[in-house]
């Protein structure tokens, strides 16, 4: 198999297109998209379900043929080199795919057998994860709670030490102390030198990557840090407040001032019209300018998207 | 092979983990036996008749009672009407009749010549031919009888030998059958469920993206319902050996080994349509449906096949079932050694090395 020198990047892929026939429709899953994760690093994949997320994921992890483009990971094409590829990943795929009706231990020592290794071999990786779930490593994995469920599901993607580590909306129903945990459990990961690619629908978690990448019916709008991403947007943003805020957000979507208006949490976000010179807010409204979040980014670039 | 050995020993922790899935598996051939065995039966026994006598003299009366003392009829109601006869085949109450005209006993003795009618419902026209039947053989029984004293000029006796079977019991046909249809429901239908499960399950999707290679896969799937069949094999011999008096004539050896080939042909089969299915909905439909009923028909356990006509019995060649049905007849109730049989094990050997590569060939190494 020959293997491709790029030294920095860990995954590469370049103009990739996949579409699905679903009765007499076809349906683009991925439009021409284009992106690289450097080795070592943590890539994030944002973007609302049925972005076409998943059918990446399968792309890269070798599961999936695709119309056109290239795709590489490790080095290794991800058509002709299925085989090299599937040595070195880590896959944990969107929904529960462990054996439900195995205990946490059979788990972790079948899928540490199919990768022609053991579990002690491999240890010290996943003893920071492993260890929160092994006072019930007697339990059936059916029965796990959803925090510890992915918990076991990452340490058995993680039994053969891979190189590449593929993480499907790995916080997806999961409580937001795990959700937490998870994150940090990743840092610990990536320390160790393993290249991940995690998607998630919750824009906070951008933050918590190197790099992220919008991804919406099936384009990619935005790829940066999330320093970058948040520095480089021109638009005024305020933040309103007001006594009744259902009231508040139907009235504020009529400002003229205003191109867009939507809660955020307790407060609620305008942007602001570049032309406008003055704002008026009316009475009892608690405004302020703010710096713009990544969430504040996605949402302007997935409307303008639709548009 | 530490790969392999961990697949079975997955294989079998989800078997024995589901329970009732295991009862049935292994409790459905014993109650294949015993509803065979007992419940359903092609043997007529016990049929209600009526007789309507309207002659009631001695010989008529003799005639009677030895219908009565027959296993295969029980007498319903006398009567002396033929009218009441349509009443009871249209209760159901009787499956035949037998009517004695008024001048029987008068005619046989003066004119050598006597008349009866026998009256069958033939909606079962299985029933009532096998009826009408033994009716006629009891008259020609009871005509030897009062014919003792005299000699009649020419007579030719029949002696008829029944072979291999001489009770004529159901039992020498059906457990085959049962064999054939238990391995076949066991291997194909199980083995093609338990794969696409995981595919349904997602758990197809990280063994795929595993460096596992898909012929351990398979491979594994099949090795726990080879052993699961080997005792429902034994559980059938037994019980038939012992509760049904099915003799095993053959070498017990060449029937067991006849049977492993047959599983393997069936475990090939539930493979390859594993292999060829997304949906546990659409394995089953093809088990029972494709493999399932066609075995039923044209094994030859339940319909004799050569009373099919020849696109039908052509068809019959290709169902595994037969030439394996064949086999444990030949093998079990005649007999018979590997030196008659090699042509059908040469069939099941070549069909089990078609499926399974069949199924290796078929089995996807991506997602759809």
């Amino acid at each position: 198999m020959e293997k491709y020198h790029s030294e920095q990047a860990s995954i590469v892929v370049s103009s990739v297109s996949k579409s699905y026939t679903s009765g007499k429709t076809v349906v683009k899953a991925l439009d021409n998209i284009s992106f690289e994760v450097e080795k070592g690093s943590l890539f994030g994949l944002i973007g609302p379900d049925g972005a076409g997320k998943t059918t990446l994921f399968r792309i890269l992890t070798s599961l999936l043929l695709f119309d056109k483009g290239k795709a590489l990971v490790d080095g290794f094409d991800v058509i002709s080199g299925y085989k090299e590829i599937r040595k070195r990943i880590g896959y944990m795929p969107g929904r529960f795919s462990l054996y439900a009706d195995l205990t946490v231990q059979e788990n972790l020592n079948f899928f540490a057998s199919i990768f022609e290794t053991t579990i002690d071999e491999n240890y010290d990786l996943i003893k920071g994860i492993y260890a929160q779930i092994e006072p019930f490593k007697n339990r059936r994995a059916g029965k796990l709670s959803g925090g510890m469920k992915q918990k076991l599901a990452l340490s058995c993607a993680l039994i053969h030490r891979p190189s590449v580590l593929f993480l499907d909306e790995p916080t997806t129903g999961v409580d937001a102390v795990s959700r937490k945990e998870f994150w940090d459990m990743l840092k610990g990961l990536k320390n160790e030198g393993i290249t991940i690619l995690v998607s998630t629908p919750y824009m906070d978690e951008a933050n918590l990557c190197d790099k992220v990448a919008l991804i919406q019916s099936g384009s990619i709008l935005n790829i940066d840090t999330p320093h970058n991403i948040t520095h480089t947007f021109s638009k005024t943003i305020y933040r309103i407040k007001g006594r009744d805020m259902q009231a508040l957000l139907l009235q504020a979507r009529q400002w003229d001032f205003a191109e867009q208006v939507y809660p955020f949490g307790e407060y609620h976000h305008a942007v602001i019209r570049q032309q406008s010179t003055e704002l008026h807010f009316p009475e009892g409204v608690e405004a302020s300018r703010i710096h713009p979040g990544i969430e504040d980014v996605f949402i302007d670039l997935m409307r303008n998207h639709d548009q | 092979m530490k790969q392999f050995y961990h697949f079975i020993l997955k294989e079998f922790y989800h078997i024995f983990r589901d329970r009732k899935t295991l009862l049935i598996l292994l409790g459905m051939p014993m109650a294949q036996i015993i509803i065979f065995g007992f419940a359903l039966s092609n043997e007529v026994k016990n049929a209600h008749i009526t007789i309507v006598n309207q002659s009631n003299g001695a010989a008529s009366v003799q005639l009677v009672q030895k219908i009565e003392s027959s296993k295969y009829f029980e007498l319903y109601n006398q009567s002396t009407q033929t009218a009441d006869i349509e009443k009871m085949f249209k209760r159901g109450a009787i499956k035949v009749a037998l009517v004695i005209p008024s001048d029987f006993d008068k005619t046989i003795l003066a004119q050598n010549n006597a008349r009866l009618q026998i009256i069958a419902d033939a909606t079962d026209p299985n029933v009532a031919t096998t009826l009408t039947a033994y009716l006629s053989i009891i008259v020609a029984d009871f005509q030897k009888e009062i014919n003792q004293p005299n000699t009649i000029p020419y007579t030719i006796d029949l002696e008829t030998r029944m072979m291999y079977n001489p009770q004529l019991k159901g039992a020498y046909n059906f457990v085959p059958g049962v064999m054939a249809m238990v391995l076949l429901l066991v291997c194909t239908m199980m083995t093609s469920l338990t794969v696409v499960r995981e595919k349904e399950l997602g758990n197809m999707e990280i063994l795929l993206a595993s460096p596992v290679n898909p012929l351990i896969i398979i491979l594994a799937k099949a090795v726990p319902y080879l052993l699961l069949s080997i005792i429902n094999i034994i559980t059938i011999l037994l019980l038939s050996y012992f509760v049904l008096d099915v003799p095993i004539n053959g070498s017990l050896t060449l029937l067991f080994a006849v049977s492993i080939l047959f599983i393997l042909v069936s475990l090939s089969l539930g493979l390859l349509i594993s292999s060829v299915t997304d949906s546990q909905k659409s394995a089953m439909f093809i088990s029972l449906i494709v493999m399932f009923l066609p075995t039923v028909m044209f094994s030859g356990f339940i319909f004799p096949i050569e009373n099919m006509p020849l696109p039908l019995r052509t068809i019959s060649n290709i169902i595994p079932a037969k030439w394996y049905f064949i086999i444990v007849k030949s093998v079990m109730i005649k007999g018979l050694g590997f030196n008659l049989i090699w042509k059908e094990v040469l069939i099941l050997t070549g069909m089990m090395l078609f499926f399974f590569a069949m199924a290796i060939k078929k089995f996807k190494i991506r997602l759809s």
